[in-house]
């Protein structure tokens, strides 16, 4: 039997970025379940589904949701204690 | 349409009126999956039901298909829009595995193996509206489709009939599931096109 096909995290780069501003692509979250920090390029990503649904590479637990409606969008990120973005030089005041 | 598209891209067809609103039909059974497909041999399957006071009644396979079968055909509606009509499983009606548990719950959290739930009224499980089918056209459910075994309540979009349930709690108060805590609707009438909360 041929297991369910996932996608890396990259894929997540367009639909995430409806919801955010900055650019996901290079951001690390970690694994609420397991402690594990990594890319969310490098999340499992099951997109066979309702919503996508990513999860940890090291514990396969569930770490992000984003489900599309026509007019909405939700994202949940309780299996994500952070989200680590790179961002420009702080300006001197 | 956005980025984010539900998993299962068909083409679309001309609607049929007895089409809840929305969908097309496929002759197809598209596999759809939040994870990895749990695989659960048949010995060490069990089926639970526990109440909202904590007693709980299982069933082993063997206990499960010993109990009186049934050969449900029924049209099936999956919130990506796809329906298939006349499928035919069979299994154990949830009537049969809820007589004799004493409970006062109102509500149902289905949960499976692999982690998935999704939650419904107590009573969307009762009076010959739900199963629990290891069957499907005649053969043993395949674990992509939710075997050994699943929830069937057709009259619910499908993400309602839980693939590899293990289980159901009882409660008193409603816990919406997996899908429910993420913007789908908490009850999912496809007749109504209850897809997403405040539909």
């Amino acid at each position: 039997m041929t297991a369910l096909p996932y996608v890396d995290g990259n894929m997540l780069d367009g639909p995430l970025g409806e919801v955010f501003a900055v650019d996901l692509s290079s951001a690390t979250a970690r694994c609420a379940n397991c402690g594990t920090p990594g890319p969310v390029a490098g999340l499992r990503v099951y997109s066979h589904a309702p919503g996508l649904v990513g999860r940890c590479p090291t514990c396969v637990e569930v770490m992000l949701r984003l489900v599309r409606a026509p007019d909405r969008a939700w994202l949940d990120l309780r299996g994500a204690t952070f989200l680590q973005f790179p961002m420009p030089p702080d300006r001197p005041r | 349409m956005g980025i984010v598209t539900p998993g299962f891209q068909g083409r679309p067809r001309a609607e049929a009126p007895d089409l809840p609103p929305g969908q097309y039909l496929t002759p197809d059974f598209p596999v759809l999956s939040a994870g990895p497909t749990p695989r659960v041999p048949r010995d060490q399957w069990e089926f639970v039901i526990s109440s909202e006071t904590g007693t709980e009644y299982r069933w082993s396979w063997d206990e499960m298909m010993a109990l009186p079968q049934e050969t449900p055909t029924v049209d099936i509606h999956c919130v990506t829009r796809w329906s298939k009509l006349g499928t035919t499983w069979r299994g154990v009606s949830l009537d049969t595995l809820l007589d004799g548990v004493d409970t006062a719950a109102d509500y149902a959290l289905a949960h499976s193996y692999g982690g998935y739930t999704t939650n419904l009224p107590l009573e969307d499980l009762r009076d010959g509206q739900a199963w629990l089918v290891h069957t499907y056209d005649g053969d043993d459910l395949p674990a992509e489709h939710g075997g050994p075994a699943r929830l069937l309540v057709p009259h619910l979009y499908f993400w309602k009939s839980a693939k590899w349930v293990r289980g159901i709690h009882l409660t008193v108060e409603d816990t919406p599931g997996f899908w429910e805590t993420a913007g789908y609707h908490d009850y999912g009438d496809p007749w109504r096109e209850q897809r997403y909360q405040g539909d």
